[in-house]
């Protein structure tokens, strides 16, 4: 248990660099918020009084201090803009995001693996092929244009779910939140099945090549147990591996797949941020993105060492 | 009778070296008997074992004729799930390395209750029960314990006990045992080898044994049958086979088997002159960290050891005895931690890398692996001249020295232009020594240079060595664990253990009077003592 805590010790230092880094960013980037904020037709006065408001007046020192004491308690700022606390925005936004991310998650993880190891079993087959001709499409086709394509066939044309929208499960039941995650979930992880299932291929039929795969077999076990139970075990680091990188890179996609079936996430936060400057939400949600990186990256560590034994830090 | 093969014969796919893996395989393992397979590599010995388990990949190798009664029921007539009931319950098996023959992220004693649990309908405490029973008649200690082990948490030998305890724990009337032994230490095997021997007489089963190793059979077999490309050549009882072999084939084998008795050396080839001065030398890997917590691992621990030019040293010891190691020391493949080297009357040991490069050609070494020692995209005459080149002297001239040194090892010349994979593995060895030759080495390290070959092969790669010391004089330090391979060519053996030289001495004095505990362990452990081998 010791080396738990000192992974999650270890986080802290990274979360304080990535910290200083964002604020360094919004610090040293071109172009000054307040003038942003103020707009084309303000004096230097009411600049400066903007300034003065958002604490961007003191000597840089003082405002690092000031910007650490308020992280250390859990504020990420204000938007420069509405002046709500970026916590309180982003808290709003979090259900359907989450809920988005979660699903393609299970999605890709419930339909790449046993893909991608059917892929390994039978190597050189046409499933096999088959399997790796959608992967090199799932990799080719763009989030936008594969929406598109799911909303004219299902939406449009079959009408069997809806164009676009967001229901949430805990106040408009489970089947209508299914309805309007499904197509926005399959838009967003067919790169990720495209993507691990590949990688699950790559990794088990290394390891069916195995001593021990041989040991199974020797002993009268089960093709299908074989690969439950010898097969994916030895092979999941490098799985687990991608499937950790592929959901902190799902952030990107995220933003499309909101924009395109018009979902009120964080995603679309991001996007309205940037649009109208608000540094404030850009700073916060940088932050808390960061923060979920670093987390996500804690937890695939620790799972080596439930997945592989031989793995201790 | 538990298993008899008739006329086995298993083709190979097209565009093999030859059309049958086996052809016409016949032989048979009574009950209580261990017969053993012998053969080199490529002998068929293996896919005559892997084709009774039906573990053969079907599309490459094909059974195209006989049968492989077990018990009277013929196996090759079964289908895979039919088959899969025999696999485990009534054959069991063991393998060559039991690292990758257990599946390193499952607890060793779920490995084991997997076959009670495809196979029988025992409940929990009962399956439990039957696998602490079946560690114990291994003689694991404390198989509560283990049980709940990784493999990378046991020994090599403990774990040779698991694969043996899993191949056993349904009682099966026949085991077949793929080289168990070829992985471990000299001491290691001669427990593991007693301990299938003891459990065989036990349980009354019938064991085929595949071997390569004529000490094994010397010290295991009931009866022998010699293979060769695929074809059974001689069967006979283990001492006829020993004794009075028929077939030239066997005789050849058996006459390649160096002695561990040591022949009387003159001693004639060894100059005056020192060529290497080792001065308590340390290895330490690791670091202490920054909280000095580290682990360190002391691979190496004050070595002192001369040649003198023309001597043949051998360091003999078992894995981790740190012999690697030192080898990699002495030609600054690694850096020393402490002590001095010097070669030639130069201390290398803390030469920067710049500064060692011109006394680079004076040491060259010789590995272990002639497969992967050799550059696969360049041609023998590449290899052979790139180090020359370096060196200064011009292409004609280093081409004319490659051929001249490949006519001394025994390759024509007229081959150069060839790459490493046209080659077998013993004519790889000797291009990986024409290579260091061609340097005009004063040392020449060999580190396990004959361990991975044939026998017959192993034979005719001595021989050059020895032929290539007396003709150009160097010093040659001969890294080995085969005592055999040591007793036969060196004039001293150094014995390390656990990082530490424990005894060195001349090779006669060593093996006939040795003194340290440890050696006189090890020479016990050599398998096939009893059995005089032919001196080189």
């Amino acid at each position: 248990m010791f080396y738990v805590i000192k992974r999650i010790l270890a986080t802290i230092p990274v979360m304080v660099v990535v910290a200083l880094f964002v604020f360094c960013i919004i610090r040293l980037g071109p172009g000054d918020p307040a003038s942003v904020i103020a707009g084309d037709y303000a004096t230097a006065e009411d600049i400066q009084e903007i300034r003065i408001k958002l604490g961007l007046a003191d000597p840089i020192p003082v405002q690092m201090g000031k910007w650490f004491v308020q992280l250390a308690s859990g504020d990420l700022g204000k938007s420069y803009h509405s002046n709500m606390q970026v916590t309180k925005l982003i808290s709003q936004r979090l259900e359907p995001t989450l809920l988005l991310a979660v699903t393609t998650i299970l999605l890709t993880v419930f339909v790449a693996i046993p893909l991608g190891t059917l892929a390994a079993y039978k190597a050189g087959s046409w499933v096999d092929k088959f399997v790796m001709i959608f992967s090199v499409a799932g990799f080719s086709i763009p989030v936008f244009v594969l929406g598109y394509i799911l909303v004219y066939i299902f939406a449009m044309e079959l009408r069997w779910l809806p164009v676009q929208g967001y229901r949430s499960p805990f106040d408009d039941g489970f089947l209508l939140f299914l309805k309007h995650i499904t197509m926005p979930a399959v838009t967003l992880s067919v790169i990720y099945i495209a993507l691990i299932s590949r990688m699950t291929r790559a990794s088990v039929v290394e390891v069916l090549n195995e001593d021990y795969v041989r040991t199974a077999r020797a002993k009268g076990q089960s093709e299908f147990k074989i690969l439950l139970r010898h097969a994916l075990p030895n092979a999941a680091v490098p799985i687990v591996t991608v499937l950790g990188i592929s959901i902190a890179l799902m952030i990107g996609g995220v933003v499309v797949t909101e924009s395109v079936y018009n979902i009120p996430g964080l995603g679309r936060l991001v996007l309205d941020a940037v649009l109208s400057r608000d540094y404030g939400v850009i700073q916060g949600l940088i932050l808390f993105f960061s923060f979920i990186y670093i987390f996500i990256n804690l937890l695939i560590d620790l799972s080596y060492t439930l997945i592989d034994p031989r793995i201790r830090y | 009778m538990v298993l008899k093969i008739e006329n086995l014969t298993v083709k190979l796919p097209k565009g093999a070296d030859r059309e049958f893996a086996i052809e016409d395989v016949s032989l048979h393992v009574d009950k209580g008997e261990i017969v053993c397979v012998v053969g080199e590599s490529g002998s068929g010995k293996s896919v005559t074992a892997f084709t009774i388990m039906g573990l053969i990949p079907r599309k490459e190798l094909t059974p195209v004729a006989g049968k492989i009664l077990l018990e009277g029921e013929d196996l090759l007539t079964k289908d895979n799930s039919e088959m899969r009931k025999f696999r485990g319950s009534r054959i069991g098996m063991i393998f060559q390395e039991p690292m990758t023959a257990l599946n390193p992220v499952m607890k060793v004693g779920r490995q084991i209750e997997e076959l009670l649990t495809i196979h029988t309908k025992h409940n929990e405490q009962e399956r439990k029960k039957i696998i602490l029973e079946a560690m114990d008649a291994v003689k694991l200690p404390d198989p509560t314990k283990i049980f709940n082990t990784y493999p990378h948490q046991l020994s090599g030998g403990q774990r040779q006990r698991i694969m043996i305890a899993m191949a056993l724990v349904l009682e099966p009337n026949l085991l077949i045992a793929d080289e168990p032994t070829t992985a471990l230490d000299v001491t290691t095997q001669a427990e593991v080898l007693t301990l299938v021997k003891e459990i065989q007489r036990i349980k009354g089963m019938g064991v085929l044994f595949i071997t390569h190793d004529f000490g094994v059979v010397a010290d295991i077999a009931d009866r022998v049958v010699v293979m060769q490309n695929g074809l059974v050549v001689e069967e006979g009882t283990r001492d006829k086979i020993l004794h009075s072999p028929e077939h030239p084939y066997t005789q050849m084998l058996i006459n390649s088997v160096p002695s561990l008795d040591p022949p009387d050396r003159s001693m004639e080839n060894v100059q005056d002159t020192k060529v290497v001065e080792m001065s308590s030398v340390h290895k330490t890997y690791g670091s202490l960290g920054i909280f000095g917590k580290g682990r360190t691992v002391k691979a190496v621990q004050d070595v002192s050891l001369d040649l003198h030019g023309g001597e043949l040293v051998g360091i003999v010891g078992e894995s981790g005895s740190g012999k690697s190691t030192l080898a990699r020391c002495l030609v600054r493949l690694i850096d020393p931690t402490e002590g001095s080297i010097t070669i030639n009357g130069k201390n290398i040991s803390t030469l920067s890398r710049g500064l060692l490069r011109p006394h680079r050609s004076e040491f060259q070494i010789v590995f272990q692996d002639p497969y992967r020692s050799l550059n696969p995209r360049r041609t023998i005459e590449q290899s052979l001249i790139e180090g020359p080149m370096n060196f200064g002297m011009g292409r004609t001239e280093a081409v004319a020295k490659a051929r001249e040194v490949l006519e001394i090892v025994g390759i024509s010349p007229d081959a150069m232009g060839r790459f490493p994979h046209q080659f077998s593995g013993g004519q790889r060895q000797r291009i990986c020594i024409a290579r260091a030759v061609v340097m005009e080495p004063k040392l020449i390290v060999a580190d396990e240079a004959v361990s991975a070959l044939d026998v017959s092969v192993q034979r005719q790669v001595l021989d050059l060595f020895l032929d290539i010391r007396q003709r150009f004089g160097m010093a040659m330090l001969f890294i080995t664990h085969d005592l055999r391979v040591a007793a036969q060519v060196c004039d001293r053996v150094v014995v390390m253990q656990h990082g530490k030289v424990v005894e060195q001495g001349k090779t006669t004095d060593v093996y006939n009077n040795p003194q340290h505990p440890y050696t006189q362990e090890l020479l016990a452990a050599a398998p096939g003592r009893d059995v005089k081998f032919n001196q080189l």
